[in-house]
C-alpha cells in the first residue's frame, strides 16, 4: 500500500507569564468569587522568568533541543533541577517569549481589534526584526503599523470592554470588542481566539522553516485546537485553518478545522494521512495553537507546594504529511485504533480498542511497537496537583493488557515501562500533549533506525461539552519507512542476475559450439 | 454529591440491608473515603450523607469477595487490566478496614 509519511514537524511554546494572571481561567474564576484570595497575593511571586522557562528541561524537550531520553537522566522534580544557557530556538522550534508574542497577536489580526501602544510597537518591531523566522517577512512586520496612544487604549478597556494586554505588569495594548452584544466576538473571546491563531501561525512558520519545506506545495490544512470561532449566528463556525496559512504564507492552501478535545490532533492526523493516502492532495499540514484559559490551571497547587507556576506557557505543534517518498516514516492507515460509541467505558475497554485492536489488524505484539506517545502531560505538574503520572498511568494498564494477551509476563511490566514508555514533558494544554509530542523524535528515531514503529494515541473527555458522556480516542501506527529504494535495488539485482545468467549460458554455448 | 443521593434514595427505598455499593476508585485513599460515605457517613460534611451512617455493604471491584463472585471471564475481560495497574493490596486493606468498622452487615 502507498501509505503518506510524516514529512516534518514543529513545536513551539509561548512563554505568558502575565497571561497566567490575567486570562488563566484558575486565576480569573478566583478573582470573581474570593478577589481578596491568598492565593492571588501569592501567585505573582510563583511565576517563573522568560530564562527560567527557557532552561525548564521539559520545555527544551518540546522544542526539540532535547530528547526525552533526557527526562530519564535528570531527577525529579525537575523545576529543582535546571538547566543553564538554554537556547530558546530549537531543532523543532523556538520559545517565544510574551512581548514579542504580542507583537505576533498584533501582525495576526486583520479586522483591526489590537491596539498596541506606540512605545512597545516600536520595542516590539525591533525584536521581530531580528526574529529569524519573522525578519525577512515585511509583509508581516509592515502589520505592526505605528500603534495608539496609551490613553486611548486605556478609554477603550475602561469604556468599551477591551480586553488588556499586559506584559511585564504593564498594559501595552488591548484587544477590542467587535460587536455589542454579540458575547461571541466579545474582547474576552476574541483575544482567546487569537492567541490560538498566532501561536499556531508560529508553529506553522516554524514547521516550513525547520525542515526546508516550500510553502506553496502545502494543499490543505486541518487545524486541531480546542477554541471555537463565529458569531452569535454560527458560533464555531470555525475555518482557524484557512486564517493561520494565510498569515504562514500558504498561498495555495485551503483547509478546514478538526475538533474532538485533547484526541483531536490524533483525529486530524488519520484525516491529513486519508486525503493524502487517497490522492486528493499531496501535502497536508496539521497544526494547532495554544490557549490561555489553561494557563495556570493548577496553580493553587503549585503555590500551595511552594513551586513555581510550571504552567506559564501556550503551546502549539504542526505536522506536514505528503505522498510517500520512500524515506519518512509512513503512517499506517491500516492500523487504526477506535473508541467507539459501543466500546464502553472500562479502562480496560478503551484500552483494547485503542491500543491491542489496531496491533491485532497487523498481527503485532505489544512489544512489537518500540514508542507508544500517550498523554504525554509533564509529570512536574500533574504530581502535585494530584493527578499522578499521566504517561506512566497509560504505560502500566499497556503492560497489563500486554500481559493479558501473554505478550509479556507479568513481572515485565515494569521494564516494558522502561523500555516502551517515555516520561512526558508535554504542557498541559489541552490537544497539546496528545500524542503528538513525540511525533518529531519518532520521525528522527526512524530515519536514524533506531526505532522501527510507534503508536500515536489521542484520547479525549467529551463529557466537557455536555453533549455527551461518552469517551473518546484514536490511534495510529507509524512506522519506518521500507524505502522505494530497496524494491529498485530488488528489481535490479534479479536483473543483474538475469544477465549473468544469459551471459553464463552464451558463454557455454560458445564453449559447446567450439 | 449526586452519587451521595443515589445512594442514600435507594437505601431508603429498599431497605440498607438489601443494599451493595460496588466501588471502583483507582487509588486506595479515593476508594477509601468513598467507602467511609456509605458506611459512617461523609467525612467532608459537604454532601447528603452528611452524618448520615447507613453502615452499607461495600466493597471495591478488586477486592476477593466480588471477584469470587462474579463470571471469572467476564471479569478478567471487564477489570483484569485494572486488577494488574493497581495497588490492590492497599485498596483491599483500606476498604476492608473501613467495612469492618462502620458497615452494620458484617456477614
Amino acid at each position: 500500500m502507498n501509505y503518506p509519511v510524516v514529512k516534518g514537524a514543529s513545536y513551539i511554546l509561548v512563554h505568558a507569564e502575565d497571561m497566567v494572571i490575567h486570562n488563566g481561567t484558575t486565576q480569573s474564576t478566583e478573582r470573581v468569587i474570593n478577589p481578596d484570595s491568598e492565593y492571588l497575593k501569592k501567585l505573582p511571586n510563583h511565576l517563573r522568568s522568560f530564562d527560567e522557562a527557557v532552561n525548564y528541561l521539559p520545555n527544551q524537550v518540546y522544542i526539540g533541543n532535547y530528547k526525552p531520553e533526557d527526562l530519564k537522566n535528570q531527577q525529579q522534580p525537575w523545576y529543582q533541577n535546571p538547566l543553564k544557557d538554554a537556547d530558546r530556538f530549537g531543532k523543532f522550534g523556538e520559545m517565544m517569549p510574551e512581548d514579542e508574542f504580542i507583537g505576533l497577536i498584533k501582525i495576526v489580526d486583520v479586522f483591526d481589534l489590537v491596539k498596541l501602544t506606540k512605545e512597545f510597537t516600536e520595542e516590539v518591531k525591533a525584536k521581530l526584526e531580528v526574529h529569524p523566522l519573522i525578519k525577512g517577512r515585511e509583509d508581516l512586520i509592515s502589520r505592526l503599523k505605528t500603534g495608539d496612544e496609551l490613553s486611548d487604549i486605556e478609554k477603550l478597556i475602561d469604556e468599551q470592554g477591551a480586553e488588556p494586554l499586559i506584559t511585564g505588569g504593564n498594559t501595552v495594548g488591548c484587544v477590542k470588542r467587535a460587536h455589542d452584544v454579540d458575547e461571541n466576538l466579545s474582547a474576552h473571546v476574541l483575544f482567546e481566539n487569537l492567541v490560538s491563531k498566532a501561536s499556531g501561525v508560529l508553529a506553522g512558520l516554524n514547521l516550513i522553516a525547520k525542515n526546508d519545506i516550500n510553502p506553496d506545495d502545502v494543499e490543505y490544512v486541518i487545524e486541531c485546537s480546542e477554541e471555537a470561532c463565529g458569531d452569535m449566528n454560527q458560533r464555531g463556525g470555525g475555518n482557524f485553518a484557512k486564517a493561520i496559512a494565510e498569515m504562514v504564507g500558504l498561498k495555495n492552501a485551503t483547509g478546514s478545522d478538526t475538533r474532538g478535545f485533547c484526541a483531536a490532533p490524533t483525529h486530524a492526523l488519520i484525516v491529513a494521512a486519508s486525503l493524502v493516502q487517497s490522492g486528493a492532495f499531496k501535502n497536508v499540514v496539521v497544526l494547532a495553537g495554544g490557549s490561555t484559559a489553561k494557563l495556570g490551571m493548577n496553580g493553587k497547587n503549585h503555590v500551595e507546594k511552594d513551586m513555581p507556576i510550571l504552567e506559564d506557557v501556550i503551546g502549539g505543534f504542526a505536522v506536514l504529511v505528503s505522498e510517500n517518498d520512500g524515506v519518512n516514516p509512513i503512517l499506517r492507515t491500516d492500523l487504526i485504533g477506535r473508541h467507539t460509541v459501543g466500546t464502553g467505558s472500562s479502562p480496560q475497554a478503551v484500552m483494547s480498542a485503542l491500543v491491542t485492536a489496531p496491533l491485532d489488524k497487523g498481527n503485532l505484539k505489544i512489544t512489537d511497537i518500540d514508542k507508544y506517545s500517550v498523554e504525554m502531560q509533564n509529570p512536574d505538574v500533574t504530581k502535585p496537583a494530584g493527578a499522578g503520572d499521566v504517561p506512566t498511568a497509560n504505560y502500566k494498564m499497556i503492560g497489563a493488557l500486554g500481559v493479558m494477551r501473554k505478550d509479556l509476563e507479568r513481572a515485565e511490566i515494569n521494564d516494558f515501562i522502561g523500555k516502551h514508555g517515555m516520561e512526558g514533558w508535554a504542557p498541559t494544554q489541552g490537544h497539546i500533549p496528545s500524542g503528538v509530542p513525540y511525533l518529531g523524535f519518532a520521525r528522527e528515531d526512524m530515519l536514524e533506525d533506531k526505532i522501527q514503529r510507534a503508536m500515536i494515541v489521542g484520547k479525549g473527555s467529551l463529557f466537557l461539552g455536555r453533549m455527551t458522556n461518552l469517551f473518546d480516542g484514536v490511534s495510529i501506527v507509524v512506522e519506518k519507512n521500507p524505502g522505494k529504494a530497496d524494491e529498485e535495488k530488488g528489481v535490479s539485482e534479479e536483473e543483474v542476475r538475469k544477465l549473468v545468467a544469459e551471459a553464463m549460458r552464451d558463454f557455454a554455448s560458445h564453449l559447446l559450439q567450439d | 454529591m449526586e452519587n451521595q443521593k443515589r445512594v442514600k434514595d435507594l437505601t431508603e427505598k429498599y431497605g440498607a440491608e438489601n443494599m451493595i455499593v460496588l466501588i471502583g476508585g483507582a487509588e486506595a485513599e479515593a476508594a477509601g473515603l468513598a467507602a467511609e460515605t456509605v458506611t459512617a457517613g461523609d467525612p467532608t460534611f459537604a454532601g447528603p450523607l452528611a452524618g448520615v451512617q447507613l453502615g452499607l455493604r461495600v466493597y471495591h471491584a478488586v477486592e476477593p469477595e466480588f471477584k469470587e463472585s462474579v463470571n471469572p471471564d467476564v471479569y478478567d475481560e471487564q477489570i483484569g487490566m485494572m486488577e494488574m495497574v493497581l495497588d490492590v493490596d492497599e485498596i483491599v486493606e483500606e476498604v476492608k478496614g473501613i467495612r469492618e468498622e462502620y458497615g452494620k452487615f458484617n456477614d
